[in-house]
C-alpha cells in the first residue's frame, strides 16, 4: 500500500507537462539495484511521456548505457542523452545496463501501459481491451491520466472500468465502494470473477464495500442470466427457421396435398449440393465473385429440387394418392435411391460449403452475446420463403387450384382444372421449397448424402404438430419447437432436450391429433 | 361346444402346411447340423458356419416379419418402429451376455468394460440380476411388452392411426436411439454391447452353441407361425381384420377396438422381442444403430415383398430381402440401396398383395383357364 501511495504522489508531482524527461529519474534506470531501477521506471510510466516511450524501449532493447553519471541510448554509430534526447557525442566505454529477467517483464507491461497514450486510436482502443483482463492497482494514477486525456467514447468506457478494476486494491474504502459500484454497470464473468474476493470478509474489511461488492454481483448475475437466455432465445428463433425451412415444403406436399413423402430430407439434400454446385463453378470460372455464388444457387436449388419432385410425382406418386402408407414406402425406396446417386455423384464424404465472407461475423449484442450473421440471414430467409409460399398459395392463380383440387377434386376437376396438372406441379413447388430450405442448411450444417435423414422427423414433427394444411401452424409450430428445444437444451443437455421434445410431441398429438390449429368442421374418415 | 385347445391349434394348419413345417424342421434341426459338423469343409455338401450364422440371422428377422404382419396385416397398423422391440430385446439379452464375459474383458473387472471405461464403481439399479439367464429372458419378454403396451395404449386411445401412427412410432425408435447413444444411459453407448464370451458358460463360438441356438431359432420361428395362424383364424383374429376394414362399424357393433389393437400389437412388440434375443448371441454385438428409423422401415418391406395378410409371405420376404442384402452388400456394395429403393417402390407399385398373393393370381388364372 505504502508503495502505491508513494508512487501516487509521486505521479502528482510530475503532473505538469515538461519538454525533457527528470534527468534524475532516468539516471536511476541505471542504478545498481533492481529494485531502483523498478521504481524509476514506474515512475517513468507516470509521466505518460513519449520520450519515456523511447527510453524504456531503448532500455528494453538493451541500447541503454552509462557514460559516466549520463544515461545515453546508442544507436548505431550515434548516440543520445536519454534525458533531453538530444544527440551527442558517442561516449568512450559506455558501460551497458544490465536488464535481468524482473525488469524486462516490468518494462513490457510499462510500454503496454503507455500504449494507452499512443497518438492512434486503435492502439489505444487495443490496449484497453487488453487491460480488462489484467490490471494492477499500481496503474490506477496513470489509468486516471489516459482518462483526462481520452476523447474516444469506446475507449474512454473501457478505461473506466480498468480504472474501477485497478482502485479494488485501492487502501481507501471510499475509492473501493466508487469502484464497486462502477463495476456493478457491467456484465462479464470476467469482472464478476474480480469482484468475487470482495464479498469475503477475509479479504474485505468494510462492510459497506462488501454488500455493495454482494449486491454489485448479484446485479452481474442477473444481466449474465439475462443475456444467456436472450442467446437461448435467439438460437431456440434460428433453430427455428431452420424447422421452418425444412418443413415449409412438406407443408405443401403433406400438409396441404397429403402426399407422404418421407423423401424430403433428399430433397433439402439436393438444395444443399446445388449450392456446393454452384460454388464450385464460381470457384472455377469466376473467382472474383465468388460472394455471391449464394444468391445464384437460390434458383438453382430450387428448380433442382422441384425437377426431380416432377419425375417422382410423375413416376411414383401419382399412382398412389390415396394410399398413404403406400406411398410412405415407395417414397422411402425413392430417398433410399437419392442418397445413393448422391454418394455416386459426389462422392460419400461430406462436402465443404463456405459462407460468403458477408456472411461471416455478427452484431454483438451484449459483451457476451453475438448475433452471428449467418444465422440472422437464414431468419430472414425462411422469413422470405415463408411469404414466398403464403403469396404463391392465397394470391396465384395455381394457388387457387391446388386449393381447389385439394378440397374437392371432383368438383374442380368439372370446372375445368386440370387436376393432375396441378398435382405435378404443386409436388414441384414443395419440392423446389425444400430445395431451398437444403440451400439455406448448406449453410450452416454439414452437406453430405445422408444429411436428409435427420431431418425427416423433424419436419414431419412440425407439420405434424402445427396441423395438416396450415402455412400459419407450421410456422408456429417450427418456432415453438426450435425455442422449446433450445431451453430444454441449456438445462438439460442436447440429447436429453430431443428425446423430451420428441416424447412432448407423441403426448401433445395424444391430446390434439389435429394439431395446434385443427381445421374447423368434422372430418370424414 | 369349444374344441380343446390342442385340437384348435392343431386346425390352425392344414395338413399340408403341417407338413411343410415338418420339413422345415427337419432341415434345420437335423439336416443343418450334420452337413455342418460331420460333412468334411471341402465336400460340396458342406453347411459353412458362415452361412449357419446367416440362416439364423434371417431366421430371426423373419419371426420379426410375421410380428409385423399380425399388427399391419391384420390390424392394419403400419409400425415403423419394430426395430425398437427387436433392440430391447436384444439389449435385455446382451445383459446376460455382458455378465457371462466375467474377469475375460479388456479390464479384468466385475463390470463390463464400458463401464470401466466410464469409470463407473458398480452395476446400475436397472442391471441387477442380469447375470441370471431366467431374470433375463423374463425382461426380454416384459420389456418390449411394457414399453409397447405404455405406447400403444395412448396412442390407440386418441384413436391415433394411418400415417399419425406410423410416423410416430418413427419418433419413438428415433429418440430410443439417441437415448442409447448416449454413455451414461449405460448400455455401451455407441458401441452397444460386443465381444460376447459365454452363454450359460458354454463359449459362444463354438459350433455346438451356434448350432444349438440355430436350432432355437427354428423352433421359435415354427412356434411363432403356428401361433399367429391360430391367433388370426381365432376369433380374435376375425374382429382384428374386422377392425382393420371398417374400425368404425365394429364399434357400432359394440366391440372396443382399443383392446383388441392393444393386444396384437403388445404381442407383435413380444415376439420382436424374442427374436432380438436370439439374434444377438448369434451375431455377437447389439447396438443403438439397430433402432434407427430405416432399419424399422426396412422390415415393412420383408412383410410387402412376401405379401401382407399371409403370415408365410413375410417368412419368403424375410429371406429374399436379406439373401439378396448378403449377396449385394458383397458383390455390389455400392448398388445395394438402389436395390433396396427400387423394391420399395416396385413392390408397393406392381405387387400390392406381395409375392404370395402374384402366386395366388397366377394359379387361379391357371385354374380359370384349364
Amino acid at each position: 500500500m505504502t508503495r502505491s501511495l508513494l508512487v501516487f504522489l509521486l505521479y502528482a508531482c510530475c503532473l505538469p507537462a515538461h519538454a525533457a524527461l527528470d534527468a534524475a529519474q532516468v539516471r536511476r534506470l541505471a542504478a545498481e539495484d533492481s529494485s531502483d531501477k523498478v521504481a524509476a521506471i514506474q515512475q517513468l510510466t507516470q509521466t505518460a511521456d513519449p520520450d519515456a516511450v523511447r527510453v524504456l524501449k531503448a532500455m528494453a532493447e538493451d541500447t541503454l548505457f552509462l557514460a559516466g553519471d549520463r544515461v545515453v541510448i546508442v544507436d548505431g554509430d550515434k548516440a543520445f542523452d536519454a534525458a533531453t534526447g538530444s544527440a551527442i557525442k558517442t561516449p568512450d566505454n559506455p558501460e551497458s545496463v544490465t536488464v535481468n529477467n524482473r525488469i524486462r517483464g516490468e518494462l513490457a507491461s510499462a510500454l503496454a501501459a503507455l500504449k494507452l497514450f499512443d497518438e492512434d486510436p486503435r492502439v489505444r482502443l487495443a490496449s484497453a481491451q487488453k487491460l480488462q483482463s489484467k490490471v494492477s492497482p499500481e496503474m490506477a494514477p496513470l489509468l486516471m491520466r489516459a482518462l483526462d486525456k481520452e476523447t474516444d467514447d469506446k475507449i474512454k468506457a473501457l478505461l473506466k472500468l480498468a480504472y474501477a478494476q485497478a482502485n479494488l486494491g485501492n487502501a481507501d474504502p471510499a475509492a473501493r465502494l466508487a469502484a464497486v459500484k462502477a463495476l456493478a454497470e457491467t456484465s462479464s464473468p470476467a469482472i464478476r470473477s474480480v469482484l468475487l474476493p470482495l464479498a469475503d470478509q477475509a479479504n474485505e474489511p468494510d462492510n459497506r464495500v462488501r454488500f455493495a461488492t454482494i449486491s454489485a454481483i448479484k446485479s452481474i448475475d442477473g444481466r449474465l442470466a439475462l443475456t444467456e437466455n436472450l442467446g437461448r432465445v435467439f438460437s431456440g428463433l434460428s433453430l427455428g427457421s431452420i424447422l421452418l425451412l425444412a418443413a415449409l415444403g412438406l407443408a405443401i406436399t403433406y400438409g396441404v396435398m397429403g402426399v407422404i413423402n418421407m423423401a424430403h430430407g433428399e430433397l433439402l439434400m439436393i438444395g444443399a449440393y446445388s449450392a456446393y454446385a454452384v460454388q464450385s463453378v464460381f470457384r472455377n470460372y469466376f473467382p472474383e465473385a465468388i460472394d455471391w455464388y449464394l444468391p445464384a444457387a437460390i434458383p438453382v436449388a430450387f428448380f433442382a429440387a422441384a425437377l426431380i419432385g416432377v419425375i417422382m410425382e410423375r413416376t411414383v406418386i401419382r399412382w398412389l394418392y390415396g394410399r398413404a402408407l403406400e406411398t410412405l414406402l415407395a417414397t422411402w425406396g425413392l430417398s433410399l435411391m437419392l442418397i445413393q446417386a448422391a454418394r455416386i455423384v459426389f462422392g460419400a464424404q461430406n462436402v465443404e460449403v463456405a459462407n460468403p465472407s458477408w456472411m461471416s461475423g455478427g452484431i454483438e449484442l451484449m459483451p457476451n452475446l453475438l448475433l452471428p450473421w449467418n444465422r440472422i440471414i437464414i431468419i430472414g430467409f425462411a422469413l422470405f420463403v415463408l411469404l414466398l409460399v403464403w403469396v404463391l398459395m392465397n394470391k396465384t392463380r395455381l394457388g387457387m387450384f391446388v386449393r381447389a383440387v385439394t378440397q374437392n377434386r371432383a368438383m374442380a376437376g368439372c370446372v375445368g382444372v386440370p387436376t393432375a396438372r396441378i398435382d405435378t406441379l404443386a409436388f414441384a413447388l414443395g419440392a423446389g421449397i425444400a430445395g431451398l430450405g437444403g440451400l439455406a442448411l448448406s449453410q450452416i450444417s454439414n452437406v453430405g448424402p445422408d444429411m436428409g435423414q435427420g431431418y425427416i422427423v423433424d419436419s414431419f414433427m412440425v407439420v405434424v404438430v402445427g396441423g395438416v394444411g396450415q402455412l400459419a401452424g407450421a410456422v408456429w409450430a417450427a418456432l415453438g419447437l426450435g425455442i422449446f428445444t433450445k431451453l430444454l437444451e441449456g438445462w438439460a443437455g442436447a440429447v436429453i432436450a430431443k428425446i423430451a421434445v420428441l416424447v412432448f410431441i407423441i403426448i401433445f398429438i395424444q391430446k390434439r391429433p389435429q394439431g395446434i390449429f385443427a381445421l374447423k368442421g368434422r372430418a370424414v374418415e | 361346444m369349444r374344441k380343446p385347445l390342442t385340437l384348435r391349434l392343431l386346425s390352425a394348419l392344414d395338413r399340408k402346411s403341417w407338413l411343410a413345417l415338418g420339413v422345415f424342421l427337419a432341415v434345420a434341426l437335423i439336416l443343418m447340423p450334420v452337413l455342418h459338423l460331420a460333412v468334411p469343409p471341402e465336400s460340396a455338401f458342406h453347411v459353412s458356419a458362415y452361412a449357419i450364422t446367416l440362416f439364423g440371422k434371417i431366421m430371426c428377422y423373419a419371426i420379426v416379419a410375421v410380428a409385423m404382419d399380425l399388427i399391419w396385416g391384420y390390424g392394419g397398423i403400419l409400425s415403423l418402429g419394430h426395430g425398437l422391440f427387436f433392440a430391447l430385446g436384444g439389449y435385455a439379452f446382451g445383459m446376460y451376455l455382458m455378465r457371462q464375459i466375467g474377469r475375460d474383458g479388456s479390464y479384468q473387472s466385475d463390470l463390463p468394460d464400458f463401464m470401466v471405461f466410464l469409470d463407473w464403481k458398480q452395476l446400475p439399479w436397472y442391471w441387477s440380476g442380469s447375470d441370471n439367464l431366467w431374470w433375463v429372458a423374463f425382461l426380454v419378454i416384459v420389456v418390449p411388452a411394457i414399453v409397447a403396451f405404455i405406447f400403444g395404449y395412448f396412442a390407440f386411445r386418441s384413436r391415433i392411426k394411418g400415417v399419425y401412427f406410423s410416423i410416430i412410432t418413427q419418433a419413438l425408435t428415433y429418440a430410443a436411439m439417441l437415448l442409447f447413444f448416449r454413455n451414461e444411459t449405460g448400455f455401451g453407448g455407441n458401441n452397444g454391447f460386443t465381444d460376447f464370451k459365454r452363454i450359460l458358460g458354454y463359449s459362444i463360438t463354438s459350433p455346438e452353441t451356434r448350432l444349438v441356438l440355430f436350432g432355437l431359432t427354428a423352433l421359435m420361428l415354427s412356434v411363432t407361425l403356428v401361433f399367429a395362424r391360430w391367433l388370426v383364424t381365432s376369433k380374435f383374429g376375425r374382429v382384428l381384420t374386422a377392425i382393420r376394414d371398417a374400425e368404425s362399424r365394429v364399434m357400432f357393433i359394440g366391440y372396443n377396438p382399443l383392446w383388441y389393437k392393444l393386444f396384437i400389437w403388445v404381442i407383435s412388440a413380444i415376439l420382436c422381442g424374442i427374436a432380438g434375443a436370439l439374434y444377438v448371441p448369434q451375431v455377437g454385438i447389439i447396438n443403438p444403430s439397430e433402432m434407427s428409423p430405416a432399419n424399422s422401415i426396412e422390415i415393412a418391406i420383408w412383410v410387402a415383398v412376401g405379401g401382407r395378410g399371409t403370415l408365410i409371405g413375410p417368412v419368403i420376404g424375410a429371406f429374399i430381402v436379406n439373401l439378396a442384402k448378403s449377396w449385394f452388400t458383397v458383390s455390389f456394395p455400392e448398388y445395394w440401396l438402389f436395390f433396396l429403393g427400387l423394391l420399395f417402390i416396385l413392390v408397393t407399385l406392381l405387387l400390392p398383395h406381395g409375392l404370395v398373393g402374384l402366386w395366388k393370381t397366377l394359379r387361379q388364372s391357371r385354374g380359370v383357364r384349364t
